[in-house]
Protein backbone atom coordinates (compact mmCIF):
# COMPACT_ATOMS: atom_id res chain seq x y z
CA UNK A 1 0.00 0.00 0.00
CA UNK A 2 0.91 3.70 -0.90
CA UNK A 3 1.55 6.44 1.36
CA UNK A 4 -1.23 8.74 1.30
CA UNK A 5 -1.45 12.64 1.53
CA UNK A 6 -3.95 15.94 1.02
CA UNK A 7 -2.82 18.23 -0.56
CA UNK A 8 -5.61 20.58 -0.81
CA UNK A 9 -9.20 21.40 0.86
CA UNK A 10 -11.80 23.34 0.00
CA UNK A 11 -14.99 24.46 1.73
CA UNK A 12 -17.62 27.07 1.38
CA UNK A 13 -19.70 29.32 4.15
CA UNK A 14 -22.39 27.23 5.77
CA UNK A 15 -25.95 28.16 6.84
CA UNK A 16 -29.41 28.07 5.27
CA UNK A 17 -28.11 28.70 1.46
CA UNK A 18 -31.79 29.09 -0.23
CA UNK A 19 -30.11 30.90 -3.13
CA UNK A 20 -27.72 28.03 -3.68
CA UNK A 21 -28.24 24.43 -5.17
CA UNK A 22 -26.75 21.38 -3.25
CA UNK A 23 -24.85 20.92 -7.09
CA UNK A 24 -23.49 24.14 -6.69
CA UNK A 25 -22.18 24.48 -3.11
CA UNK A 26 -20.88 21.06 -3.87
CA UNK A 27 -19.21 22.20 -7.00
CA UNK A 28 -17.75 25.45 -4.59
CA UNK A 29 -15.71 23.51 -2.27
CA UNK A 30 -14.87 21.29 -5.06
CA UNK A 31 -13.19 23.64 -7.12
CA UNK A 32 -11.45 25.25 -4.06
CA UNK A 33 -9.72 22.14 -2.82
CA UNK A 34 -8.39 21.55 -6.59
CA UNK A 35 -7.68 24.73 -7.17
CA UNK A 36 -5.88 24.80 -3.30
CA UNK A 37 -3.83 21.64 -4.17
CA UNK A 38 -2.92 23.39 -7.44
CA UNK A 39 -3.71 20.65 -9.61
CA UNK A 40 -4.87 20.51 -13.46
CA UNK A 41 -6.60 17.21 -13.20
CA UNK A 42 -8.63 14.61 -10.72
CA UNK A 43 -8.48 11.27 -11.66
CA UNK A 44 -11.27 9.45 -9.56
CA UNK A 45 -13.60 11.15 -6.80
CA UNK A 46 -15.41 10.48 -3.74
CA UNK A 47 -18.73 12.06 -2.77
CA UNK A 48 -20.25 11.73 1.17
CA UNK A 49 -23.83 11.94 1.05
CA UNK A 50 -26.33 10.75 3.34
CA UNK A 51 -29.39 11.80 1.41
CA UNK A 52 -30.00 13.14 -1.38
CA UNK A 53 -33.23 11.45 -2.38
CA UNK A 54 -35.04 12.84 1.07
CA UNK A 55 -33.20 16.17 1.34
CA UNK A 56 -33.56 17.58 -2.63
CA UNK A 57 -34.73 14.21 -4.61
CA UNK A 58 -31.58 13.86 -6.12
CA UNK A 59 -29.65 10.46 -5.93
CA UNK A 60 -27.14 9.47 -8.81
CA UNK A 61 -24.70 11.65 -7.53
CA UNK A 62 -21.44 10.42 -8.37
CA UNK A 63 -22.53 10.93 -12.25
CA UNK A 64 -24.15 14.10 -11.42
CA UNK A 65 -21.50 16.34 -9.64
CA UNK A 66 -18.43 14.26 -12.10
CA UNK A 67 -20.59 15.87 -14.64
CA UNK A 68 -20.57 19.35 -13.17
CA UNK A 69 -16.96 19.29 -12.27
CA UNK A 70 -16.38 19.05 -16.15
CA UNK A 71 -13.18 17.04 -15.51
CA UNK A 72 -14.35 14.80 -18.46
CA UNK A 73 -15.60 11.18 -17.49
CA UNK A 74 -14.01 9.95 -14.73
CA UNK A 75 -15.24 7.59 -12.21
CA UNK A 76 -17.83 9.40 -9.96
CA UNK A 77 -18.93 6.99 -6.50
CA UNK A 78 -21.27 7.52 -3.79
CA UNK A 79 -20.52 6.89 -0.46
CA UNK A 80 -23.40 6.40 2.50
CA UNK A 81 -22.76 5.84 5.94
CA UNK A 82 -25.43 8.45 7.61
CA UNK A 83 -23.72 11.28 9.14
CA UNK A 84 -20.69 9.36 8.89
CA UNK A 85 -20.73 9.66 4.59
CA UNK A 86 -18.27 12.07 4.41
CA UNK A 87 -15.40 10.60 6.54
CA UNK A 88 -16.05 7.36 4.75
CA UNK A 89 -15.92 9.15 1.76
CA UNK A 90 -12.15 10.44 2.43
CA UNK A 91 -11.08 7.14 3.23
CA UNK A 92 -12.41 5.09 0.12
CA UNK A 93 -10.10 8.14 -1.65
CA UNK A 94 -7.06 7.68 0.65
CA UNK A 95 -7.58 3.75 -0.18
CA UNK A 96 -7.80 4.08 -3.72
CA UNK A 97 -4.59 6.16 -3.54
CA UNK A 98 -2.91 3.47 -1.53
CA UNK A 99 -4.12 0.90 -3.41
CA UNK A 100 -2.47 2.42 -6.87
CA UNK A 101 -5.81 2.44 -8.57
CA UNK A 102 -5.42 6.40 -8.94
CA UNK A 103 -3.07 9.26 -8.31
CA UNK A 104 -5.47 11.91 -7.95
CA UNK A 105 -8.69 11.47 -6.06
CA UNK A 106 -11.10 14.52 -4.92
CA UNK A 107 -12.83 13.29 -1.50
CA UNK A 108 -16.07 15.49 -0.86
CA UNK A 109 -19.10 15.57 1.33
CA UNK A 110 -22.49 17.76 1.00
CA UNK A 111 -26.07 17.76 2.20
CA UNK A 112 -28.64 20.38 1.02
CA UNK A 113 -31.23 20.46 3.84
CA UNK A 114 -32.70 23.50 4.35
CA UNK A 115 -34.94 22.57 0.66
CA UNK A 116 -37.72 20.31 3.34
CA UNK A 117 -39.06 21.89 6.29
CA UNK A 118 -38.25 20.71 9.70
CA UNK A 119 -40.65 17.27 10.19
CA UNK A 120 -39.34 16.37 6.66
CA UNK A 121 -35.67 17.11 8.04
CA UNK A 122 -36.35 15.41 11.47
CA UNK A 123 -37.30 12.20 9.72
CA UNK A 124 -34.64 12.40 6.54
CA UNK A 125 -31.81 12.12 9.87
CA UNK A 126 -34.10 9.25 11.30
CA UNK A 127 -33.54 6.98 8.62
CA UNK A 128 -29.95 6.65 10.00
CA UNK A 129 -31.91 4.58 12.94
CA UNK A 130 -33.67 1.30 12.74
CA UNK A 131 -37.12 2.12 10.91
CA UNK A 132 -38.95 -0.22 12.27
CA UNK A 133 -38.16 -1.05 15.82
CA UNK A 134 -37.02 2.70 16.73
CA UNK A 135 -38.23 5.12 14.68
CA UNK A 136 -42.04 3.00 14.25
CA UNK A 137 -42.49 4.32 18.44
CA UNK A 138 -41.81 8.02 17.59
CA UNK A 139 -38.05 8.40 18.61
CA UNK A 140 -36.11 10.91 17.26
CA UNK A 141 -32.21 11.36 16.97
CA UNK A 142 -32.49 14.07 19.70
CA UNK A 143 -34.61 11.43 21.46
CA UNK A 144 -31.85 9.00 21.14
CA UNK A 145 -28.98 10.82 22.05
CA UNK A 146 -31.39 11.91 25.60
CA UNK A 147 -31.67 8.54 26.28
CA UNK A 148 -27.61 8.10 25.97
CA UNK A 149 -27.07 11.20 28.22
CA UNK A 150 -29.91 9.69 30.64
CA UNK A 151 -28.07 6.51 31.00
CA UNK A 152 -24.86 8.85 31.47
CA UNK A 153 -26.11 11.16 33.99
CA UNK A 154 -27.86 8.21 36.06
CA UNK A 155 -24.32 6.07 35.57
CA UNK A 156 -21.60 8.18 35.82
CA UNK A 157 -22.92 11.16 37.22
CA UNK A 158 -22.54 13.41 34.33
CA UNK A 159 -24.55 16.56 35.00
CA UNK A 160 -26.98 19.36 32.84
CA UNK A 161 -23.86 21.67 33.88
CA UNK A 162 -21.28 19.29 32.19
CA UNK A 163 -23.59 19.23 28.95
CA UNK A 164 -23.87 22.76 28.63
CA UNK A 165 -19.89 22.92 28.46
CA UNK A 166 -19.64 21.51 25.23
CA UNK A 167 -21.69 23.88 23.72
CA UNK A 168 -20.45 27.09 25.76
CA UNK A 169 -16.64 26.16 24.72
CA UNK A 170 -17.64 24.72 20.69
CA UNK A 171 -19.49 27.59 20.49
CA UNK A 172 -16.55 30.01 21.36
CA UNK A 173 -14.33 28.28 18.91
CA UNK A 174 -16.68 28.68 16.17
CA UNK A 175 -16.68 32.60 16.87
CA UNK A 176 -13.35 32.17 15.40
CA UNK A 177 -14.34 30.30 12.32
CA UNK A 178 -15.00 32.42 9.63
CA UNK A 179 -17.12 29.72 7.39
CA UNK A 180 -19.03 28.40 10.88
CA UNK A 181 -23.19 28.83 10.84
CA UNK A 182 -23.52 30.02 14.32
CA UNK A 183 -20.90 32.30 15.27
CA UNK A 184 -21.96 33.42 18.73
CA UNK A 185 -21.25 32.38 21.51
CA UNK A 186 -23.42 31.26 24.40
CA UNK A 187 -23.43 31.22 27.72
CA UNK A 188 -24.18 27.37 30.11
CA UNK A 189 -27.07 29.55 31.24
CA UNK A 190 -28.87 30.28 27.51
CA UNK A 191 -28.39 27.08 27.16
CA UNK A 192 -30.17 25.20 30.08
CA UNK A 193 -33.13 27.32 29.59
CA UNK A 194 -33.23 26.66 25.89
CA UNK A 195 -36.41 25.08 24.29
CA UNK A 196 -36.49 21.55 25.02
CA UNK A 197 -36.50 19.25 22.38
CA UNK A 198 -36.03 15.64 24.09
CA UNK A 199 -35.72 15.72 27.80
CA UNK A 200 -32.99 16.28 29.20
CA UNK A 201 -31.45 17.51 25.84
CA UNK A 202 -32.52 21.23 24.48
CA UNK A 203 -32.15 23.19 21.10
CA UNK A 204 -28.95 24.40 22.57
CA UNK A 205 -27.71 20.92 22.67
CA UNK A 206 -28.20 19.82 19.48
CA UNK A 207 -25.97 20.57 16.23
CA UNK A 208 -27.91 22.77 13.48
CA UNK A 209 -29.80 21.72 10.16
CA UNK A 210 -27.15 23.13 7.67
CA UNK A 211 -26.58 23.53 3.96
CA UNK A 212 -22.97 23.00 3.09
CA UNK A 213 -19.97 20.89 1.23
CA UNK A 214 -15.96 20.17 1.59
CA UNK A 215 -13.80 18.57 -0.20
CA UNK A 216 -9.79 17.43 0.26
CA UNK A 217 -7.23 16.20 -2.46
CA UNK A 218 -5.63 13.13 -2.23
CA UNK A 219 -2.14 12.04 -3.61
CA UNK A 220 0.32 9.63 -3.03
CA UNK A 221 2.64 10.94 -0.31
CA UNK A 222 5.83 10.52 -2.95
CA UNK A 223 4.67 12.44 -5.63
CA UNK A 224 2.63 15.08 -3.19
CA UNK A 225 5.61 17.62 -3.41
CA UNK A 226 5.92 17.62 -7.25
CA UNK A 227 2.33 17.26 -7.64
CA UNK A 228 1.69 20.93 -5.39
CA UNK A 229 3.41 23.43 -3.19
CA UNK A 230 0.36 23.07 -0.17
CA UNK A 231 3.15 21.48 2.33
CA UNK A 232 1.66 17.93 2.36
CA UNK A 233 -0.08 16.65 5.23
CA UNK A 234 0.05 12.64 5.61
CA UNK A 235 -2.06 10.34 6.55
CA UNK A 236 -1.12 7.97 8.85
CA UNK A 237 -4.02 6.09 9.77
CA UNK A 238 -7.27 5.54 8.57
CA UNK A 239 -9.81 3.37 10.42
CA UNK A 240 -13.78 2.49 10.17
CA UNK A 241 -15.71 0.40 12.42
CA UNK A 242 -19.76 -0.44 12.96
CA UNK A 243 -21.86 -1.45 15.87
CA UNK A 244 -25.39 -2.86 16.26
CA UNK A 245 -27.95 -0.18 14.81
CA UNK A 246 -30.50 0.17 17.22
CA UNK A 247 -29.39 1.53 20.70
CA UNK A 248 -31.22 -1.09 22.70
CA UNK A 249 -28.88 -3.93 21.21
CA UNK A 250 -25.62 -2.51 22.42
CA UNK A 251 -23.85 -3.90 25.62
CA UNK A 252 -23.55 -0.35 26.62
CA UNK A 253 -26.35 2.25 26.42
CA UNK A 254 -23.77 4.92 26.89
CA UNK A 255 -20.38 3.68 25.27
CA UNK A 256 -19.25 4.09 21.76
CA UNK A 257 -17.71 1.08 21.22
CA UNK A 258 -17.73 1.54 17.16
CA UNK A 259 -15.54 4.71 17.70
CA UNK A 260 -13.23 2.79 21.16
CA UNK A 261 -12.45 0.45 18.14
CA UNK A 262 -11.97 2.51 15.01
CA UNK A 263 -9.58 4.31 17.00
CA UNK A 264 -7.63 1.36 18.78
CA UNK A 265 -7.34 0.66 15.01
CA UNK A 266 -5.88 3.98 14.18
CA UNK A 267 -3.48 4.55 17.04
CA UNK A 268 -2.53 1.10 16.15
CA UNK A 269 -1.72 1.96 12.72
CA UNK A 270 -0.17 5.10 13.05
CA UNK A 271 1.88 3.96 16.13
CA UNK A 272 0.70 6.74 18.51
CA UNK A 273 -1.98 7.01 21.29
CA UNK A 274 -4.41 9.90 22.78
CA UNK A 275 -1.08 11.62 24.21
CA UNK A 276 0.47 11.83 20.81
CA UNK A 277 -2.34 14.03 19.60
CA UNK A 278 -1.86 18.19 19.18
CA UNK A 279 -6.09 18.71 18.79
CA UNK A 280 -9.16 16.71 17.38
CA UNK A 281 -12.28 17.16 15.52
CA UNK A 282 -14.81 15.17 16.86
CA UNK A 283 -18.73 14.64 15.97
CA UNK A 284 -20.23 16.64 18.87
CA UNK A 285 -23.96 15.88 16.50
CA UNK A 286 -25.48 16.35 20.29
CA UNK A 287 -23.58 17.81 23.54
CA UNK A 288 -23.68 14.37 25.19
CA UNK A 289 -21.58 12.75 21.95
CA UNK A 290 -18.76 14.91 22.29
CA UNK A 291 -18.51 13.45 26.45
CA UNK A 292 -19.01 10.02 25.11
CA UNK A 293 -16.50 10.51 22.41
CA UNK A 294 -13.65 11.90 24.31
CA UNK A 295 -13.99 8.95 26.63
CA UNK A 296 -13.77 6.16 23.62
CA UNK A 297 -10.59 8.14 21.96
CA UNK A 298 -9.02 7.43 25.39
CA UNK A 299 -8.68 11.57 26.14
CA UNK A 300 -10.81 11.14 29.58
CA UNK A 301 -11.72 8.24 31.45
CA UNK A 302 -14.76 6.11 30.51
CA UNK A 303 -17.45 7.48 32.70
CA UNK A 304 -15.69 10.87 33.05
CA UNK A 305 -16.17 12.57 29.61
CA UNK A 306 -18.51 15.51 31.50
CA UNK A 307 -15.94 16.00 34.30
CA UNK A 308 -13.16 16.48 31.54
CA UNK A 309 -15.37 18.63 29.26
CA UNK A 310 -16.21 21.08 31.95
CA UNK A 311 -12.60 21.44 33.04
CA UNK A 312 -11.10 23.56 30.18
CA UNK A 313 -9.09 20.52 28.81
CA UNK A 314 -10.85 20.20 25.89
CA UNK A 315 -10.72 23.99 25.40
CA UNK A 316 -8.24 25.83 22.70
CA UNK A 317 -5.46 26.07 24.76
CA UNK A 318 -6.43 23.17 27.05
CA UNK A 319 -4.11 19.99 26.87
CA UNK A 320 -5.94 18.33 24.13
CA UNK A 321 -7.93 21.02 22.35
CA UNK A 322 -11.09 19.44 20.51
CA UNK A 323 -13.17 21.31 17.89
CA UNK A 324 -11.39 24.08 17.34
CA UNK A 325 -13.60 24.63 14.02
CA UNK A 326 -16.22 25.43 16.73
CA UNK A 327 -17.22 21.96 15.78
CA UNK A 328 -20.86 20.12 14.34
CA UNK A 329 -22.40 22.64 16.80
CA UNK A 330 -21.49 26.26 15.63
CA UNK A 331 -20.01 25.57 12.43
CA UNK A 332 -22.85 23.30 11.24
CA UNK A 333 -23.65 19.58 10.27
CA UNK A 334 -24.36 19.37 6.73
CA UNK A 335 -24.29 15.67 7.33
CA UNK A 336 -22.63 14.47 4.89
CA UNK A 337 -20.06 17.26 4.19
CA UNK A 338 -18.98 17.14 7.84
CA UNK A 339 -16.68 14.21 7.95
CA UNK A 340 -14.45 16.17 5.16
CA UNK A 341 -14.98 19.33 6.73
CA UNK A 342 -13.18 17.68 9.84
CA UNK A 343 -9.94 17.26 7.12
CA UNK A 344 -9.82 20.46 6.42
CA UNK A 345 -9.73 21.57 9.79
CA UNK A 346 -7.55 19.43 10.65
CA UNK A 347 -5.12 20.05 7.65
CA UNK A 348 -5.62 23.84 7.90
CA UNK A 349 -4.30 23.46 11.50
CA UNK A 350 -1.45 21.04 10.44
CA UNK A 351 -0.31 23.73 7.60
CA UNK A 352 -0.79 26.34 10.76
CA UNK A 353 -3.31 28.62 8.64
CA UNK A 354 -6.20 28.73 11.60
CA UNK A 355 -5.33 32.26 12.26
CA UNK A 356 -7.36 33.17 15.77
CA UNK A 357 -8.47 29.39 16.13
CA UNK A 358 -4.59 27.68 16.23
CA UNK A 359 -3.75 25.37 17.81
CA UNK A 360 -0.08 26.18 19.06
CA UNK A 361 2.45 23.82 17.73
CA UNK A 362 0.15 21.25 15.68
CA UNK A 363 2.03 18.27 14.62
CA UNK A 364 -0.93 15.65 14.63
CA UNK A 365 -4.64 15.52 14.71
CA UNK A 366 -7.78 13.03 14.95
CA UNK A 367 -10.78 13.22 13.35
CA UNK A 368 -13.61 10.95 14.70
CA UNK A 369 -16.95 11.16 12.31
CA UNK A 370 -19.99 8.79 13.69
CA UNK A 371 -23.06 7.58 11.81
CA UNK A 372 -26.37 7.32 14.06
CA UNK A 373 -26.26 6.45 17.41
CA UNK A 374 -23.22 5.62 16.76
CA UNK A 375 -23.30 2.02 14.63
CA UNK A 376 -20.45 4.03 12.25
CA UNK A 377 -17.63 5.77 13.08
CA UNK A 378 -14.53 6.50 11.13
CA UNK A 379 -11.40 7.84 12.89
CA UNK A 380 -8.11 9.43 10.62
CA UNK A 381 -5.13 10.89 12.25
CA UNK A 382 -3.38 13.27 10.07
CA UNK A 383 0.27 14.72 10.71
CA UNK A 384 2.50 16.99 9.46
CA UNK A 385 4.73 15.17 6.55
CA UNK B 1 -44.05 6.23 3.82
CA UNK B 2 -44.98 2.52 5.34
CA UNK B 3 -46.51 0.36 2.69
CA UNK B 4 -49.11 -2.33 3.30
CA UNK B 5 -46.45 -5.03 3.16
CA UNK B 6 -43.77 -3.69 5.36
CA UNK B 7 -46.59 -3.35 7.80
CA UNK B 8 -48.24 -6.70 7.34
CA UNK B 9 -44.45 -8.38 7.55
CA UNK B 10 -43.83 -7.01 11.21
CA UNK B 11 -47.22 -7.89 12.43
CA UNK B 12 -45.95 -11.43 14.48
CA UNK B 13 -43.58 -9.16 16.37
CA UNK B 14 -45.82 -5.83 16.99
CA UNK B 15 -48.88 -8.33 17.74
CA UNK B 16 -47.91 -11.20 18.86
CA UNK B 17 -44.04 -10.48 20.60
CA UNK B 18 -42.80 -13.13 18.25
CA UNK B 19 -38.68 -13.53 18.82
CA UNK B 20 -36.02 -16.18 18.17
CA UNK B 21 -34.33 -17.95 20.93
CA UNK B 22 -30.37 -19.26 19.23
CA UNK B 23 -30.60 -22.94 19.54
CA UNK B 24 -26.83 -22.77 20.49
CA UNK B 25 -25.91 -19.75 22.92
CA UNK B 26 -29.77 -19.21 23.74
CA UNK B 27 -29.56 -15.35 22.95
CA UNK B 28 -32.70 -13.84 22.15
CA UNK B 29 -33.44 -12.06 18.83
CA UNK B 30 -36.58 -9.46 18.42
CA UNK B 31 -37.03 -9.14 15.84
CA UNK B 32 -35.65 -12.30 14.55
CA UNK B 33 -32.73 -12.59 12.61
CA UNK B 34 -31.01 -15.48 10.74
CA UNK B 35 -27.65 -14.89 12.01
CA UNK B 36 -27.27 -14.43 16.04
CA UNK B 37 -25.45 -11.52 17.09
CA UNK B 38 -23.97 -13.05 19.96
CA UNK B 39 -22.43 -17.01 18.25
CA UNK B 40 -22.95 -16.30 14.48
CA UNK B 41 -25.66 -19.84 15.37
CA UNK B 42 -27.95 -20.25 12.23
CA UNK B 43 -30.70 -22.21 14.04
CA UNK B 44 -33.40 -20.71 16.31
CA UNK B 45 -36.51 -21.93 18.32
CA UNK B 46 -39.53 -19.30 18.53
CA UNK B 47 -40.29 -17.81 21.60
CA UNK B 48 -42.37 -15.21 22.72
CA UNK B 49 -41.13 -12.28 24.39
CA UNK B 50 -41.83 -11.62 28.82
CA UNK B 51 -44.03 -8.81 28.87
CA UNK B 52 -42.91 -7.25 31.93
CA UNK B 53 -39.78 -5.01 32.61
CA UNK B 54 -37.43 -2.22 33.98
CA UNK B 55 -36.79 1.15 32.59
CA UNK B 56 -33.25 1.32 31.57
CA UNK B 57 -33.08 5.08 29.60
CA UNK B 58 -35.98 6.93 28.87
CA UNK B 59 -36.98 10.47 27.38
CA UNK B 60 -39.65 13.33 27.04
CA UNK B 61 -39.76 13.80 23.25
CA UNK B 62 -41.23 17.42 22.76
CA UNK B 63 -40.48 18.36 18.91
CA UNK B 64 -41.80 15.08 17.64
CA UNK B 65 -41.39 13.70 13.88
CA UNK B 66 -43.81 13.72 11.13
CA UNK B 67 -47.20 11.40 12.20
CA UNK B 68 -46.53 11.52 16.21
CA UNK B 69 -46.92 15.76 16.31
CA UNK B 70 -50.05 15.95 18.17
CA UNK B 71 -48.65 13.28 21.61
CA UNK B 72 -46.26 15.74 22.31
CA UNK B 73 -44.82 15.69 25.60
CA UNK B 74 -44.45 11.76 25.17
CA UNK B 75 -42.28 9.17 26.83
CA UNK B 76 -39.90 6.55 24.94
CA UNK B 77 -37.73 4.46 26.42
CA UNK B 78 -35.23 1.55 26.80
CA UNK B 79 -36.95 -1.17 28.56
CA UNK B 80 -35.05 -4.16 29.64
CA UNK B 81 -37.46 -7.13 29.73
CA UNK B 82 -37.26 -9.73 32.36
CA UNK B 83 -36.30 -12.47 29.70
CA UNK B 84 -33.28 -9.93 29.24
CA UNK B 85 -34.11 -7.98 25.73
CA UNK B 86 -33.89 -4.64 25.32
CA UNK B 87 -36.92 -3.14 23.47
CA UNK B 88 -37.80 0.47 22.66
CA UNK B 89 -41.58 1.66 23.34
CA UNK B 90 -43.38 4.78 24.13
CA UNK B 91 -44.25 4.56 27.50
CA UNK B 92 -47.75 5.78 28.15
CA UNK B 93 -50.83 6.01 31.18
CA UNK B 94 -48.13 7.54 33.48
CA UNK B 95 -46.74 11.37 34.06
CA UNK B 96 -43.94 12.28 32.60
CA UNK B 97 -42.55 14.35 35.36
CA UNK B 98 -42.43 11.27 37.48
CA UNK B 99 -40.85 8.85 35.66
CA UNK B 100 -37.53 7.09 36.39
CA UNK B 101 -34.87 4.75 35.41
CA UNK B 102 -35.51 1.07 37.57
CA UNK B 103 -39.53 1.52 37.15
CA UNK B 104 -41.31 -1.92 36.48
CA UNK B 105 -43.48 -1.48 33.23
CA UNK B 106 -45.50 -4.17 31.20
CA UNK B 107 -46.27 -4.55 27.25
CA UNK B 108 -49.57 -3.24 26.22
CA UNK B 109 -51.10 -3.24 22.48
CA UNK B 110 -52.18 0.05 21.37
CA UNK B 111 -52.78 2.47 18.31
CA UNK B 112 -49.17 4.47 17.87
CA UNK B 113 -49.98 6.35 14.51
CA UNK B 114 -51.66 7.07 11.52
CA UNK B 115 -49.41 7.18 8.37
CA UNK B 116 -49.79 10.06 6.41
CA UNK B 117 -49.63 8.86 3.15
CA UNK B 118 -50.52 5.23 2.96
CA UNK B 119 -53.40 5.73 5.19
CA UNK B 120 -52.44 2.51 7.44
CA UNK B 121 -53.61 2.43 11.00
CA UNK B 122 -50.27 1.82 13.02
CA UNK B 123 -50.59 -0.63 15.93
CA UNK B 124 -48.29 -2.04 18.27
CA UNK B 125 -46.61 -2.23 22.02
CA UNK B 126 -46.67 0.75 24.44
CA UNK B 127 -45.44 0.31 27.95
CA UNK B 128 -47.56 1.40 30.66
CA UNK B 129 -46.88 1.06 34.43
CA UNK B 130 -46.85 -2.38 35.72
CA UNK B 131 -48.60 -2.27 39.66
CA UNK B 132 -46.41 -4.30 42.12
Amino acid sequence: MREVAVIGVGMNRWGELWEKSHRTIWTEAALEAIADAGVDRVDAMYVGCMSGGLFVGQEHLGAMLADQLGMGPIPGTRVESACASGGLAFRQACLAVASGAHDIVLATGVEKMTDVDGGAATYALSTAADQEYECYHGITFPGLYAMMARDHMHRHGTTRQQLAAVAVKNHAHGVLNPLAQFPMKVTAEQVMESVMVADPLRILDCSPITDGAAAAVVVPLDMARQLSKQPPVRVAASAHATDALALHDRADLSWLASTAKAAELAYKQAGVGPKDLSFCEVHDCFTIAEIMVIEALGLAERGKGGAAAASGLTALGGKIPVNPSGGLKSKGHPVGATGVAQIRETVLQLRGACGQRQVKNASRGLTQNMGGTGASTVVHILERA
Amino acid sequence: MIGSARYWREIPQRYRYEAAKCAKCGRVAFPPRLVCAGCRGREFTPVKLAQTGVVETFTVIHVAPTGFGDETPYAVGIVKLDDGVRVTAQITDCETGKLAIGDRVKLEFRRLQQDGESGIICYGYKFVPAIG
